[in-house]
């Protein structure tokens, strides 16, 4: 019997029962661009990068099932326009001072807007206002720069099982915050050793005193653009087996 | 009479609003390409030119955001007279790191440099009319006036700035791929 699989931008991938879009397309390293999706946790859909066309509709990739035979596309210039758009709307809500951020050029939010050459936030600026936690002896959170992925949140409560993180609020005013009766990082039993401390795409779980430590030209996505870094592994990957 | 009519100088006018002039000193980062780039473009009202106000212009090149009322009245000034304007490095894309001023009072912040700070000694905020008054927020430069086009980064390098406005001139749709574009 063959194998199922899903015709991506007319190249046929294969795929196990069970798998969604973005898990197959993930397999042959094939990028889709995506901030709050991570292997290793349940997908939520909500950051909506993912979003491609399967058989004409705009769906999550990160949360359809794939299905055999099914024709999606992802790397055009429609779905782009439209992640360019949530791209500009996660820059305005938040303070990205990409300048003196740590995280610059290490970080997925600025990768996927050089890579979908977003040359302007559009939008008026939200400017938030929201004070950093820095009670924690080793860890410095600026919340400011949250994209709301929870990516943390999953990872502290479905891995390291502490459940540090939650979001709270609704619409615009819904933030980060952290689950202790202070509200405090330092009050709760939160350490650089969890899962939840190296998960945020963004700038803002950061460990205290080694910011700025690689030089410019050698960070994460100075070297290669992300999507490049995906396709790269798949070329190597190819050369192995042959 | 019938002598080959010379393509005419494009005019570039620069300017720099809440900025620190390092986009300027990125511009001048194309070093010698500037006396090419001098072959097709003359300067109008800019730092490197003493014309004190802008008069019609092809380009203007603006870096900073916007903090006071000067600002507002120059930036006008220049988008009445460019027929294509361009904002250039992250503060006038986005305010920049002036623009973490933006979650202080004013009142406290002039209070505290001009007042209460350290080692000020019989300290007044300036009140002179010849001043302008600082606007509450920083602004990017689209909220005031319409932009065409947006040349990121803190500064962007001079690279990036060349092929942007050879890209202009050229009469190609300006990009920057990789590694030219970047936000910091």
């Amino acid at each position: 019997m063959n194998q199922p699989s899903i015709l991506l931008d007319g190249l046929p991938v294969p795929f196990v029962d069970g798998q969604t879009i973005m898990d197959a397309a993930m397999a042959a390293d094939i990028f889709i661009p995506h901030l709050c999706h991570h292997p290793e946790f349940k997908p939520q859909g909500s950051c909506k990068l993912c979003t491609v066309k399967a058989n004409g509709r705009y769906v999550s990739a990160c949360t359809l099932p794939a299905r055999d035979g099914m024709e999606v596309e992802n790397n055009s210039p429609d779905l782009n326009d439209k992640r360019r758009t949530l791209l500009q709307m996660l820059f305005v809500e938040g303070n990205h001072f990409c300048p003196s951020c740590e995280k610059s050029g290490n970080c997925m939010l600025q990768a996927l807007a050089y890579e979908l050459e977003m040359l302007s936030p559009h939008f008026d600026q939200f400017y938030p206002n929201r004070p950093v936690d820095a009670s924690h002896p080793e860890v410095l959170l600026d919340f400011n720069r949250c994209i709301l992925c929870e990516l943390c949140v999953r990872a502290s409560r479905d891995l390291d099982g502490k459940s540090v993180f939650s979001l709270s609020g609704r619409g615009i005013t819904k933030h980060l915050i952290v689950n202790a009766e202070s509200g405090r990082l330092a009050d709760t039993d939160f350490s650089w050793a969890d899962t939840a401390a190296h998960v945020c795409p963004v700038g803002v779980i950061l460990k205290k005193r080694s910011g700025f430590a690689v030089p410019i030209g050698k960070r994460r996505y100075d070297v290669e653009p992300i999507a490049r870094q995906v396709e790269r592994l798949a070329a190597r990957r190819a050369d192995e087996e042959s | 009479m019938n002598a080959v009519p010379q393509s005419r100088k494009l005019r570039l006018a620069t300017t720099s609003l809440a900025g620190c002039f390092g986009c300027h000193m990125a511009f001048l980062d194309i070093d010698e390409r500037l006396l090419e780039l001098l072959e097709r473009v003359e300067f109008d009202r800019s730092p490197l030119t003493d014309i004190k106000t802008c008069g019609p212009c092809d380009i203007g090149l603006v870096e900073g955001g916007i903090c006071n009322a000067e600002n507002i009245h120059v930036l006008q000034e220049f988008r009445r007279n460019c027929k294509v304007l361009i904002a250039i490095g992250a503060c006038a894309v986005n305010g920049g790191l002036p623009a973490q001023r933006n979650h202080l009072d004013l009142g406290r912040c002039l209070q505290e440099v001009y007042l209460t700070g350290p080692g000020i000694v019989n300290g007044q905020v300036p009140n002179d009319p010849e001043l302008p008054l600082p606007l509450d927020k920083v602004h990017p430069i689209h909220e005031i006036v319409r932009i065409d086009y947006f040349i990121p980064g803190c500064p962007p390098s001079g690279d990036a700035i060349w092929k942007f406005l050879t890209d202009l001139l050229d009469g190609r749709t300006p990009r920057l791929g990789h590694p030219l574009l970047h936000f910091d």
